[in-house]
């Protein structure tokens, strides 16, 4: 099918769209492209908002029910913006029982976060993962999309400070 | 590339890695890299500038050497003769460069001659910690795309096949479905077109020997991919791989831009009629999307339900056409296969199960990381062995192999070969290799509570008896657990496992009992401990 229409506009001016762009071209723009988008949008902006979704529902000519009820039901793709900084702490077997859920444990004390929040200031989002494969230094944590492994509670408590203190932008995870 | 060039460049390579005296190969899979190993790796290449050895020191990045725990690792290779460094740091690699060609650093060493090391059986993992994964030359050099060679010009599709048949393999992700079968169905399938998927999602939490071989060996993957199309008569494939895994999914782009540029992906591959291309997809984090079906629609764009089977992918898969899907480790295996002849293939491992097969050892367990062994290794050797044992003094408790499907096998059972049946005997599967060792103080039906929960989480909710079942299953388990459940909570339990078990329209839900029905069969006092009217209860309690 040749696409007649206008081309559908990304809702703002953004010039990093341009990336979600050449995803949208490179998949002939058809529906089946959908979940490829979606990863885009969310590498290139960190989380997929109300706006993004309506985007990419127009330009891959699917329902919005269609785009949203995907965009919910795959535990990757995230609807709220995410911290500046942010720590996935792996509850995978291998990390259950080595003891992540201290981890977790001591992220809510510090900081007051549960799995899947961000600190009211907007620096930390703490995230719940289900195995990243680093089984073998259980239990791993990944600080702003570094691994570190075999972590004791002390050293997560450190390497969070110190990752907090890091001037840099979040790479999202 | 034509089959005489892809040899010369073969060739070529294995002089120039001859023309080295010292081979110095630096771990860069995910568990070694993020213990510093790139820093290492670049250490050593300044240090063999200043000391101006470039012309008898290679210094590489290879794959997954295997014993994770004991990392970074450094392998070396010095006028043939093999030793291996662990636990590296930056501050070693002056001594490293300087005591090349002498003894090595003792301090450093890890004995070779360890189980570990000595027990194994590499088929899958033959290039795993010698080539470096980013240089398709060294994949030729080890003796890659010679079995693509071999299966496009020298055999009919069907004699490949027949060759995967005979060979004994069976399916790597789980259910240990014959190989060669599956080929041939979808080979006699009717379709106007057929594709070859290639299940990449390893969503075994616990598990990482598909993300080891695709971040060590990934052209292996792929070439046992192109055979399988050319087996099948596929022309397209796709490789669905977790967005979990970074690495793995940036070395599997660079292969595959690498074989495409050698005319190894595309057109009249190497020269032949026959053509394929491969391109990536990326899962989303859903535990379902591992089954075949859930899969296939993720793969379409669309949330991984499961649908009804049959249809099986093999007569009605991607857009309704034939689709061929195995694992992993199973295309990895065909390769070798077709080099070596499927008479060498069969005569390894048990009557049934043929082959080696990679475990990913996690958990409390001395050894932490990937092995592979024949089919039929008792699991005792593999824990103590191999894995070295519990550490810490404790003592072992049970091994759970299949992740959220599979069982815990206790003590009593260690003795049993390990191959599908003996695995399913047991109360377990094979799953996709993971096998977690929980000592004295893991509570079994903390355990159960944990896989359950998962099952319920990662439930589509397609179906009712999972969807609802699991989160039911997991409230009496909560409720055990607390220490709040009476005797007839525990009854009602073990009913709904068997509902759950036998009513749940996939492998998700039909397996998702399978935790509870284990630790239930084999530690059943840990629960009725718990029960406020189980035994040694005053009857006042009652
Ligand atoms: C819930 C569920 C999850 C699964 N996850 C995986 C997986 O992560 N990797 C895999 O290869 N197979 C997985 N399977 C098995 C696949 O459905 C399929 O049988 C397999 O990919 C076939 O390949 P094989 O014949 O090479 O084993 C899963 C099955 C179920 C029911
Ligand atoms: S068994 Fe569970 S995962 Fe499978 S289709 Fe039913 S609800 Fe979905
Ligand atoms: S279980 Fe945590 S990385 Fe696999």
């Amino acid at each position: 099918m040749t696409q007649s229409k206008t081309a559908v506009k990304p809702p703002t001016e953004d010039k990093r769209w341009r990336i979600v762009e050449a995803t949208i071209r490179r998949n002939g723009a058809q529906g089946q492209a959908l979940i490829e988008v979606l990863h885009s949008v969310q590498e290139v902006f960190g989380y997929l908002d109300d706006p993004s979704l309506v985007y990419v529902a127009k330009a891959l000519r699917l329902p919005l029910s269609k785009v949203y009820g995907v965009a919910t039901f795959y535990h990757f793709f995230t609807l709220k913006p995410q911290g500046k900084h942010t720590c996935v702490v792996c509850m995978g077997t291998a990390c259950y029982i080595k003891g992540a859920p201290e981890l977790l444990k001591d992220a809510e004390k510090t900081y007051g976060v549960k799995p899947g929040q961000t600190t009211p200031d907007g620096e930390l989002s703490v995230i719940q993962a289900r195995c990243i494969g680093s089984c073998s230094m259980a239990p791993a944590v990944v600080f702003d999309g570094q691994v570190a492994g075999n972590l004791s509670v002390a050293d997560f408590g450190k390497k969070v400070e110190s990752m907090l203190k890091t001037p840099t932008a979040a790479v999202p995870a | 590339m034509t089959p005489e060039e892809l040899r010369q460049s073969a060739e070529a390579e294995r002089q120039k890695s001859h023309a080295c005296k010292h081979i110095l190969g630096v771990c860069c899979a995910a568990g070694c890299q993020s213990m510093g190993s790139d820093k290492i790796k670049d250490a050593l290449d300044k240090q063999v500038k200043l000391k101006g050895l470039e012309s008898e020191v290679n210094v590489k990045s290879v794959g997954c050497l295997g014993l994770c725990a004991a990392g970074p690792l450094v392998s070396l290779e010095s006028d043939g003769k093999k030793a291996m460094y662990q636990a590296v740091k930056e501050a070693d690699v002056a001594e490293v460069v300087e005591k090349l060609g002498k003894a090595p650093v003792k301090r450093l060493e890890l004995s070779l001659d360890i189980p570990f090391f000595a027990r194994q059986q590499k088929i899958i993992l033959e290039n795993s910690g010698v080539i470096d994964p980013e240089r398709i030359e060294e994949y030729f050099a080890a003796g890659g795309y010679e079995a693509l060679i071999k299966a496009l010009t020298d055999l009919e599709p069907a004699e490949v096949i027949d060759a995967v048949s005979r060979s004994g393999l069976r399916g790597r992700g789980g259910a240990g479905f014959p190989t060669g079968l599956k080929w041939a169905t979808v080979a006699k399938a009717a379709g106007s077109r057929k594709y070859v998927v290639c299940n990449a999602d390893e969503g075994d939490p616990g598990a990482f020997m598909n993300r080891s071989v695709l971040e060590s060996d990934p052209h292996r993957v792929i070439e046992g991919m192109i055979i399988a199309g050319y087996a099948v008569g596929a022309s397209q494939g796709y490789v669905y791989v977790r967005a979990e895994y970074p690495l793995a999914i940036k070395r599997l782009k660079t292969a595959i831009k690498q074989a495409e540029g050698k005319g190894l992906l595309g057109d009249k591959i190497l020269g032949t009629t026959f053509s394929f291309r491969l391109e990536i997809r990326l899962g989303a984090g859903a535990f379902v999307c591992g089954e075949e079906t859930a899969l296939l629609v993720s793969i379409e764009g669309s949330r991984g339900m499961p649908r009804p089977r049959p249809p099986f992918p093999a007569e009605a898969g991607l857009w309704g056409m034939p689709t061929l899907i195995n694992n992993v480790e199973t295309f990895s295996t065909v390769p070798p296969i077709l080099r070596n002849g499927w008479e060498w293939y069969s005569a390894i491992g048990t009557e049934k199960s043929k082959g080696t097969k990679v475990f990913a050892l996690a958990g409390q367990i001395k050894n932490t990381g990937l092995i592979e062994v024949p089919m039929g290794t008792k699991l005792r050797d593999i824990i103590f062995d191999i894995g070295g044992g519990v550490p810490d003094g404790k003592k072992f408790k049970a091994v759970q192999t299949g992740g959220p499907s599979g069982g815990c096998i206790p003590e009593s059972k260690l003795d049993m070969s390990v191959d599908y049946e003996s695995l399913r005997e047991a109360g377990s599967i094979m799953g996709s290799g993971g096998m977690i060792v929980m000592n004295e103080d893991s509570s079994m039906v903390d355990v159960a509570k944990f896989f359950t929960e998962f099952c319920m989480s990662e439930s589509c909710g397609k179906c009712v008896p999972c969807r609802t079942g699991t989160a039911q299953m997991y409230g009496l388990l909560e409720k055990i657990h607390a220490g709040e459940a009476v005797k007839a909570d525990l009854e009602l339990l073990k009913e709904l496992c068997d509902l759950v078990r036998t009513t749940s329209l996939c492998g998700l839900g039909q397996t998702a009992p399978n935790p509870v029905m284990s630790t239930l069969h084999y530690f059943e006092k840990e629960y009725t401990s718990l029960l406020k009217d189980g035994p040694g209860k005053p009857a006042a309690a009652r």
